[in-house]
């Protein structure tokens, strides 16, 4: 009952909270001193890169660890790390757009030879790489073992992601957060803003994840039944000849 | 696990010798790739030397992507995995032995693919024998990523699968080999990016040694 309820409440909640975010972001917040009403997407870009980076690839990569391990290994933990890296596929791409829409006015240009940018475009690819392995292997078992296998490997690059900023010198602006004295450099409502757009976009995550996980489950049935449906036709066939 | 490492690296070069395959189709493409950079950029960008230590390792990692392909298609012939199953093989064990000969077939390119980047790229020969350490590394760092990565992408469309999902992943070991030889032939700080290297190595090695087994299994 209770979780029925959670189930139910989760979207209109997770839309709310973006809701929120869009007006505070939008208008409620006033703009930058330096950077003006460009800095608006502030409020936008971490939160995607956040959940790009950070929230889709764990949970990918904890998903597979968890298959790769012999007590845990499920079907499921090999769906859910499946539907999380197809939802960090878009969120990176949108992490690379949000960027360029920001880097275009503060640098001058699209795309960057920067170690943030460039990093984070390569995940992408290899983001994109782990579907195509999936596509590439039939059996349901080989597939689930090989991707989770390269969802562990790939997971070895967020936290070079994570720390280019700080290895090479970079355009792209350090942490405001997660500083290394951990001492914040956003105050204020904008800070609350931040925060309830991480939020936000945390639970947009999870919430796209339920539905793609019942999406999946839902093709895998249909793909039983008709291979249930082929094979009877078949016997049909035989009986009759 | 060394014993078989020793038995599968052992293996693998044998049947590298016998088939030179390396010499006769592998070597040629790498020249072939090398003197095509030269020719792209042109004889004045050509001749300037800065350019050499990025396109060694570009042109070494088509090399070793053509290497990996091979090192896995010698798994592939009738009755190879199913042999390897009865006799019990630890995979950690034949992960390092892969790996091993991967890397020694490697080196041997790298260092042929260096003398000719001396000779065509212009790189400095002292910086080049500077450099020679932490190329090792990063072949070997290469050999044990490409050996994983090899496993993962074995059978059906494997051929076109390896490099969409090994290139990004090397990338980060291309950035390192790069850096070291450029810091080589300037005489910077070599071992900032030697230590980087060999921790990539290590991290790989690793997990090699963990998942190979889940790879393999049947």
């Amino acid at each position: 009952m209770m979780k029925q309820l959670s189930q139910r409440l989760f979207g209109p909640l997770t839309l709310t909270a973006m809701g929120v975010n869009l007006v505070l972001g939008l208008w409620i917040v006033p703009p930058d001193k330096v950077q003006g009403e460009l800095a608006r997407l502030v409020y936008i870009h971490p939160s995607v890169a956040w959940v790009a980076l950070y929230v889709s690839f764990g949970t990918a990569a904890i998903s597979s660890a968890l298959y790769l391990w012999k007590r845990t290994r499920s079907v499921v933990m090999d769906r859910v790390a499946h539907c999380a890296m197809e939802v960090s596929v878009v969120f990176i791409a949108l992490t690379l757009i949000t960027g360029s829409i920001w880097g275009r006015p503060a640098w001058g240009v699209w795309w960057v030879w920067d170690a943030r940018l460039t990093s984070s475009a390569i995940l992408g690819v290899l983001a994109l790489g782990y579907l195509a392995l999936r596509r590439a292997n039939d059996d349901p078992q080989l597939r689930a073992r090989r991707s989770a296998v390269f969802g562990v490997l790939i997971a070895i690059n967020v936290p070079i992601i994570h720390f280019s900023v700080q290895w090479w010198k970079t355009l792209h602006q350090g942490a405001t957060v997660f500083t290394s004295n951990r001492t914040l450099l956003i105050h204020g409502i904008q800070a609350w803003t931040l925060l309830i757009s991480f939020i936000a976009f945390t639970m947009l995550f999870f919430w796209i994840l339920r539905y793609r996980y019942r999406l999946e489950v839902l093709r895998e049935n249909i793909a039983g039944a008709s291979l249930e449906e082929a094979l009877s036709a078949r016997r049909r066939e035989g009986a009759q000849s | 696990m060394i014993r078989t490492a020793l038995l599968v690296c052992a293996k693998d070069l044998r049947i590298e010798m016998r088939s030179r395959v390396l010499l006769w189709q592998v070597l040629p493409f790498g020249v072939m790739a090398l003197l095509l950079c030269g020719i792209a950029l042109g004889p004045a960008r050509a001749g300037n030397s800065s350019a050499g230590p990025g396109l060694f390792y570009l042109v070494t990692l088509l090399v070793a992507l053509l290497m990996i392909n091979r090192s896995q298609s010698v798994e592939k012939t009738p009755g190879t995995k199913a042999s390897v199953a009865t006799l019990g093989l630890d995979p950690a064990g034949v992960f390092l032995g892969k790996s091993l000969a991967l890397a020694s077939e490697l080196w041997v390119t790298g260092v042929i693919l260096l003398a000719g980047s001396v000779l065509v790229l212009h790189t400095s020969l002292h910086g080049a024998i500077l450099a020679l350490p932490s190329v090792i590394v990063t072949l070997a760092a290469l050999a044990v990523a490409g050996t994983l990565y090899g496993a993962l992408t074995s059978g059906g469309d494997g051929a076109t699968l390896l490099p969409v999902l090994a290139l990004p992943a090397f990338a980060p070991l291309l950035i390192a080999g790069e850096r070291s030889f450029s810091a080589a032939l300037h005489h910077g700080g070599i071992w900032r990016w030697w230590l980087i290297l060999s921790v990539a190595l290590v991290v790989y090695s690793a997990i090699g040694i963990l998942l190979y087994g889940v790879l393999e299994e049947s």
